[in-house]
């Protein structure tokens, strides 16, 4: 069993404290810079990428192309100025890929 | 609807009887596998969702600290502080296989480098008390934030997974085994058609016969 490893892609002020804790830290705020980096650690043994929403926000054709593959799985965060929804709206575009109507938010009047 | 193109014989009829009966088990089998891969699905995209919104709060919460934790300090101390962290971290990756979806197992592995270095990274002379709740809050999400990512990885994959048997159930469903019925059901009459025909003229043949004697 392969060990993996974890990175994060941001903006420097918001990622700079996951250093602390030993993850991969790949500041950058330039889209085609975090475009390649994406790449490049789907490549080499990164099973999670987790990217600040404002980020991931034009990077959707790089995410997407990732989605059906076992591995790197790539997770939305929010940066330092709050959650711009994209995560959630993930999780919905999932359920209508599934299931075709979204059961889920809809109804609860989200 | 459109029957296939094959000529009317028993032994295609044969065949086509045997097709028609592993498609419709092929169908009864597709769709059990789908009714049980959406019941998964929405129960873990319910908690894909629960687990998303929990991380986004305390994520933002953490960064706040973080923010705070910078304003109090000078950018070179703090990046100096946190530059050669203490802990290395890894994921353990093993699959499990639900409903013939291949989903990740996400495992956080810890190791220290230094024994009882704890969490920080730096010593706690030139830094601030900010700093030190900063990363405590981050270390407490990140655990949670490998637990979303396992999770909604899983989701995308049965999302796929999902679409694909649809599909799949469709096609059998409403392609498949209605021209193999309609075909099955043109060669019978087509057979039967000439078996009359047949008999027919065998009767004709026997009225001139009994006639001529």
């Amino acid at each position: 069993m392969f060990m993996y490893k974890i990175a994060v892609i941001g903006d420097k002020d918001s990622i700079l404290g996951f250093k602390a804790l030993g993850i991969s830290v790949f500041p950058t705020a330039d889209i085609r810079e975090a475009s390649r980096t994406i790449h490049r650690l789907a490549k080499d043994k990164y099973a999670v990428i987790f990217i600040t929403e404002q980020l991931a926000r034009e990077l959707d054709e790089t995410i997407k192309s990732y989605e059906d593959s076992l591995t790197p799985a790539i997770i939305l965060i929010p940066n330092n100025r709050g959650t711009l929804g994209l995560g959630m709206k993930g999780v919905k575009s999932s359920v209508e890929r599934a299931i075709g109507a979204d059961i889920l938010f809809g109804k609860e009047g989200r | 609807m459109a029957r296939l193109n094959v000529n009317p014989t028993r032994m295609e009829l044969t065949g086509l009887k045997k097709r028609l009966k592993t498609a419709q088990r092929g169908h009864k089998l597709l769709k059990d596998k789908q009714d049980e891969l959406m019941k998964k699905f929405i129960d873990m995209v319910r908690k894909n969702k629960e687990l998303r919104e929990i991380v986004e709060a305390e994520l933002t919460q953490a960064f706040k600290n973080f923010l705070i934790a910078r304003a109090v300090m000078s950018s070179e101390v703090l990046e100096e502080a946190i530059m050669y962290p203490t802990q290395k971290v890894s994921l353990e990756l093993s699959t499990k296989n639900i409903m013939s979806v291949n989903s990740p197992i996400l495992k956080l592995i810890k190791e220290d480098n230094r024994e009882n270095a704890g969490v920080y990274p730096y010593g706690l002379a030139t830094t601030s008390g900010e700093l030190d709740g900063a990363i405590i809050s981050l270390q407490e999400v990140m655990d949670k934030m490998i637990e979303l990512a396992q999770v909604e990885k899983t989701c995308q994959l049965m999302a796929r997974e999902i679409e694909k048997t649809r599909r799949r159930v469709n096609a059998l469903e409403y392609v498949m085994i209605p021209q193999l019925i309609e075909t099955v059901k043109y060669i019978t009459m087509k057979l039967d058609e000439n078996e009359r025909g047949n008999r027919v003229r065998l009767m004709k043949v026997k009225e001139i016969v009994g006639d001529r004697t």
